[in-house]
């Protein structure tokens, strides 16, 4: 029983019922090439994301839309809207940096600065204004908790992060995240350049964050897909093919193309 | 011929032209030294460096007028050149949009190409006549009057100044730029501005660039001759303003060579011998502090 309403509770979902993010009529060029043509998505809050296609095909470019990490790239053009909490990002006026600050992103390979672990994640709230060490040391403790790393690090806080393994760096990487207390966080194949066990803490810790955060997760893993996320979107070639809560995508989905991908029989 | 003795023999050529570039630096530094030690060991070394007079004709030979010259025309031009110059390569590494530096580059390039006299000259007509200005005009009542005629430390400077700058602009620019995309994209993505991620990532992660640049500016700098005679007087007197008249290690070495005979010589050929091991010791400092940033990253 509980188990339905759940599922009645995420088909609610999809009609925009409750969402956090509202993508509407979104298309995205770089010069001619059109990357992302006309993608329409209601994002909820406090659920898992997923977006899953073949390389290419415009997930992480969705992804990086949401906090507007392709303004770094000159070419790039983009029409439509992304209404976070009522608010078009798109727009020319929007803050980037007060953006960035709420929709936060974790990358493919883990980059945390070459400072100390520390340092790593004090940077977010140090740029955003936080001076007092002892405000500092509790952030910084409370963030590696978080990300489940703490143990691991708490006597080496003054090592140099790039002396850490991958699976810790990227989780310091979300610890450096979580210092500035974003509302989405955005994780662009956080777990490729992992090894399996790394990869397992990262999806529990997902579970956890979920509770807190809204998260989106570009992943070209479907059973990764399939354990950690609520909604799924699969994309192709700039289109987005289907966008439903994830048990229906990889058990009954409803476009020919989504059931030859999840099957393996291209991508 | 077969092809093992063809490899061997472009190998062979290839060693030798490696070997011309360490052959010259080893005769070179042997002739110098073989010129001009005699004559420290017979003044003495510490009478040499850090003696205060120069009288050739009468047997003085105190270079230390002269090594306190080089330094702080060096040390003022890099106080100058380096903010400039560092600044000058975060904007074309960080900022420029492609048509500034299309115009920017290829004028830091002319910059490096227009010879040193030519420097000079721009200094002795431009550079001395405002300094001198600003001398007689604000300063006469604080000033010598020996040091109200342009020549001086400060307008050898800006002149040093302007020179170094391609060499820090370009490494310095390199080294920014060779910073991996993903600091500043963790940055950005944390909510940081661009100036705060250009001061505390990408500044601290090419550090050792930026300072291998400032080094190898400053080794430009001390090396510089003609440029500098031409603007700082050339007065052998320790310096107490930066708007005293100096003259360098270099421009003592090319203003007396001409008339110098015997002992003075010798005296000339031992001030080449400071140089050199000054030159050396910063070599050995930049590419230290260049390893160092190669085995961090």
């Amino acid at each position: 029983m509980a188990d339905f309403l759940l599922y009645f509770k995420k088909i609610g979902g999809l009609i925009g019922m409750s969402s956090k993010i509202k993508v509407n009529n979104l298309y995205l060029y770089y010069g001619d090439f059109c990357a992302l043509n006309n993608v329409n998505m209601d994002i909820q809050p406090n659920q898992v994301t997923a977006l899953i296609g073949p390389s290419g095909c415009g997930k992480s470019t969705f992804l990086r839309t949401l906090n507007r990490m392709n303004d770094l790239i000159d070419i790039c053009k983009i029409v439509g809207e992304v209404i976070i909490d009522g608010e078009n990002i798109l727009d020319p006026e929007m803050d980037v940096v007060q953006l960035r600050k709420r929709v936060c992103m974790v990358f493919q390979r883990p980059n945390p600065f070459p400072m100390t672990v520390y340092d790593n994640v004090a940077y977010g709230p140090r740029i955003h204004g936080m001076k007092e060490k002892s405000k500092l040391d509790e952030i910084v403790e409370k963030s590696l908790k978080a990300s489940a790393l703490w143990g691991e690090v708490k006597d080496r806080l003054k090592k140099p992060a790039l002396g850490l393994s991958g699976g810790q760096q990227q989780r310091l990487c979300i610890a450096r995240l979580l210092a500035i207390e974003p509302e989405v966080l955005l994780m662009d194949e956080p777990t490729s350049a992992l090894d399996p066990i790394s990869t397992l803490k990262i999806e529990e810790l997902m579970e956890e964050l979920k509770q807190k955060y809204t998260i989106i997760i570009v992943t070209h893993n479907m059973q990764q897909a399939a354990r950690v996320s609520d909604y799924t979107g699969f994309f192709l070639t700039g289109d987005m093919v289907e966008f439903d809560v994830t048990e229906n995508i990889f058990t009954k989905p409803c476009d020919k193309r989504t059931e030859d991908y999840i099957t393996g029989r291209f991508g | 011929m077969n092809y093992k003795t063809k490899e061997k023999i472009y190998e062979k050529i290839l060693l030798t032209s490696a070997f011309v570039s360490v052959i010259t630096i080893i005769l070179i530094g042997g002739f110098v030294f073989k010129e001009g030690a005699p004559l420290i060991a017979k003044v003495g070394l510490v009478k040499f460096l850090f003696g205060t007079q120069w009288f050739p004709t009468s047997g003085e030979y105190g270079i230390f007028p002269m090594i306190l010259g080089t330094f702080a025309v060096t040390l003022v031009a890099l106080a100058m050149g380096v903010p400039l110059g560092v600044s000058t390569a975060i904007f074309l590494a960080e900022f420029a949009p492609p048509k500034v530096t299309r115009v920017v580059r290829p004028a830091v390039e002319l910059l490096a190409g227009i010879p040193s006299v030519v420097y000079g000259l721009f200094g002795m007509v431009i550079v001395n006549d405002i300094i001198m200005y600003v001398e007689r005009t604000y300063l006469a009542g604080i000033l010598k009057p020996e040091y109200q005629r342009g020549y001086s430390i400060l307008s050898a400077s800006i002149i040093l100044a302007i020179m170094i700058l391609p060499t820090v602009i370009n490494i310095s620019e390199d080294a920014i730029r060779s910073v991996p995309n993903e600091y500043k994209e963790a940055s950005l993505a944390l909510g940081a501005t661009e100036w705060q991620t250009i001061y505390k990532v990408l500044l601290p992660a090419a550090s050792s660039g930026i300072v291998a640049a400032v080094v190898l500016g400053m080794g430009r700098a001390i090396g510089e001759t003609m440029a500098v005679i031409m603007v700082a007087g050339n007065t052998v007197a320790v310096p107490d303003s930066i708007f005293a008249p100096v003259r360098t290690l270099t421009g003592n070495i090319a203003i007396e060579m001409g008339y110098a005979s015997g002992d003075h010589v010798r005296a000339l050929f031992a001030t080449g011998i400071v140089l050199f091991v000054i030159i050396m010791v910063l070599n050995s400092v930049a590419t230290f502090i260049a390893k160092k940033g190669v085995s961090r990253s």
